[in-house]
């Protein structure tokens, strides 16, 4: 029986899913980027995973920061390293080295740090070793024959020990590092970048090789806020997620009547788009009006208005979106696309949803995020949140602006959706009416008509359209026709009654005088 | 192992002390006791301390020195502290870094 490489998980969310199980067990790892790129939180997460999910204690060589600084600077993500070594899970030590300090004089080894290390791992009995940046010792020592010869020693050692290493490296010019690790690293090498494109900063991960073991090849990017690191892989691509048969209502009795008069189906997602001031977001709020209606839990991310101007304009089409909100059902989340990158946005919607739970979750309108990012990025960004939120049952409600992108992000996200309403705005007779009709809707016997959304004191409602002898009659057109009609009802009616009346005259009974004996 | 060598003839304590770490009988350790030994002999005469410590024997000490490489010699005295690595086959380089040859000057 063939065996699968021992891995260790790095408690890393994300990370372990591109590398299918984690890191190497018992072999070095080599993170190597840029400066500023987050090989050292990404290290030290790494160990304090280990020390507090994987019960596995950890040493933490640094030979940059000092011990004091380094755990300042990490408890801004929530890491509490004193704890950890007060507790014996975690020791850390700086290894201070300075080449004017050090004269050298003929043959030496590393010994010294090989002790050193031994001890720490020995006290704690760990299993995780990092060394955050062993390049360091380059730069303090100068014999580089050496120094080559004692790295090689010093991995056979931790691997011999049977720790689990992860080393970082500083990326050199054409090379991953600067002085060639990945030589001895062979193992496993982890690629970070840092890079800003259109003035907004993406950090990104790579798997650049990974021996023995099938890993995600792509850039992944990768975020660090309070709660540490994590990697953003795209989630379902299997497309093997269940489906569910319950319909839900949309709110509005006229478009539940466009899809067979049930509504679209749980779990599904639906773009609704069309130009500027089509209602796209009346149609949303509509939604999520009727979700809350049936105790559903339902979240709002607004990237154009603040939530009290959604709630305030919503109301003037009595829809009362501010009740649910203050039962709890109903969350806004708003933020400029600008505040932050495509991959930051992506990561508050995942973080916001986990905690929220929501059965429904609207995004208005996804076409501002084009704003912060370039189209395939943007397009990939949807396909993973889609695919996130999907996966988890939830029916996603977004709204798209067409003018900007009819062509580009909506025929990229159209192959996502399974329900497309687009509105139209049409001038004629001197007055812009909306049309809204059913792109398309997988697995719904749906309308093929074009219908007027009318938006009103009262809310929204669908009207047919009336066919003229001029051809289709819209706004005051239509009016006017349904006017006509009841008007020529009312003329008909007012015609036979005065027909009636004159037979009765004509048969010589007074009208009157009928009317007198019938009482 | 501590292995102290106080060649004091007056039985004061001497101006020039140093440490020197090394690693059981390792060939850089044993090369840089004999080295050392014979350069102070020429330029210091009787006038050193050298304490010799086996690190395997003592790894707590090595965090707290700050070692990395072996052998390790650390100038106590005078002040201020030098350190020097490698096993002194050298023997200009740790003359001069030690700054002997004007031990040797005043003595003569």
């Amino acid at each position: 029986m063939l065996h699968s490489l021992p891995k260790v998980r790095t408690g890393i969310t994300g990370l372990d899913e591109i590398t299918l199980g984690g890191i190497p067990r018992g072999r070095p790892t080599l993170i190597c980027g840029g400066p500023g790129c987050g090989k050292t939180l990404v290290s030290i997460e790494f160990i304090v995973k280990g020390a507090t999910e994987f019960n596995e204690p950890g040493v933490f060589i640094t030979f940059e920061e000092k011990a004091e600084d380094l755990i300042a600077n990490v408890a801004s993500l929530g890491f509490d390293l004193q704890k950890l070594q007060k507790n014996k899970k975690l020791k850390v030590d700086y290894v201070r080295i300075q080449r004017k300090e050090i004269e050298e004089t003929g043959e030496y080894d590393l010994d010294g740090l090989f002790i050193r290390l031994g001890h720490a791992i020995d006290s704690i009995k760990a299993k995780r070793v990092v060394l955050d940046t062993i390049e360091n010792l380059f730069s303090g020592l100068s014999n580089e024959g050496i120094l080559r010869a004692e790295l090689r020693r010093l991995f056979m050692w931790l691997k011999e020990k049977g720790v689990t290493a992860v080393i970082t490296g500083e990326q050199g010019e054409g090379k991953l590092t600067r002085h060639g690790l990945e030589e001895y690293v062979s193992d496993c090498v982890i690629l970070l970048d840092h890079r800003v494109v259109n003035q907004i900063s993406t950090r990104r991960l790579r798997i650049v090789k990974y021996r023995g073991s099938l890993h995600g090849t792509d850039e992944y990017p990768f975020l660090i806020d309070e709660e540490g690191i994590t990697v953003l892989p795209v989630t379902s691509l299997k497309l093997d997620r269940s489906v569910s048969l319950e319909r839900i209502s949309t709110g509005i009795a006229s478009l539940d009547e466009m899809f067979s008069g049930r509504g679209f189906y749980r779990g599904s997602s639906v773009l609704i788009s069309g130009m500027a001031g089509t209602g796209k977001t009346s149609i949303a709020a509509c939604l999520i009006q009727e979700a809350c209606t049936q105790k559903e839990r339902c979240l709002f991310f607004a990237f154009e208005e603040p939530p009290a101007q959604i709630i305030r304009n919503m109301k003037s089409i009595s829809l009362d979106l501010e009740t649910p909100v203050k039962k709890g059902l109903l969350e806004f989340h708003s933020a400029r696309p600008a505040l932050y990158g495509l991959e930051l946005h992506l990561s508050t919607i995942y973080k916001v949803v986990r905690q929220f739970k929501p059965t429904m979750v609207v995004l208005d309108p996804i076409s501002n995020l084009i704003s912060v990012g370039l189209i395939n990025e943007v397009n990939s960004m949807l396909l993973r949140l889609i695919d996130f939120l999907q996966g988890q049952g939830i029916t996603v409600i977004m709204t798209s602006l067409t003018d900007v992108l009819e062509e580009r992000v909506n025929e990229g996200v159209s192959s996502l959706v399974d329900t497309w309403i687009s509105i139209k705005e049409i001038e004629a007779n001197g007055e812009r009416n909306k049309f809204l009709y059913v792109r398309k809707s997988r697995g719904i016997k749906h309308s093929n008509q074009v219908r007027e959304l009318i938006i009103s004191d009262t809310g929204l409602e669908l009207a047919e359209i009336y066919l003229g002898p001029s051809g289709i009659l819209v706004g005051s057109a239509r009016k006017e026709r349904k006017l006509q009609k009841l008007t020529g009802k009312e003329l008909k009616n007012q015609e036979l009654r005065e027909d009636i009346a004159r037979r009765r005259q004509e048969d010589g009974i007074p009208h009157k005088a009928r009317q007198r004996r019938g009482k | 192992m501590k292995d102290q060598l106080r060649n004091n003839a007056h039985g004061r304590k001497p101006s020039n002390i140093f440490s020197l770490y090394v690693t059981g009988a390792s060939p850089n350790s044993s090369r840089a006791i004999t080295n050392l030994k014979n350069i102070f002999e020429r330029y210091l005469g009787s006038q050193y301390e050298l304490n010799i410590i086996d690190v395997y024997q003592q790894p707590q000490l090595v965090s707290k020195i700050d070692i990395v490489a072996l052998p390790l010699l650390v100038r106590k005295m005078p002040l201020p502290e030098r350190r020097l690595i490698g096993d002194m086959s050298d023997r200009d380089k740790v003359v001069r870094s030690l700054e002997l040859s004007k031990v040797l000057h005043e003595r003569d």
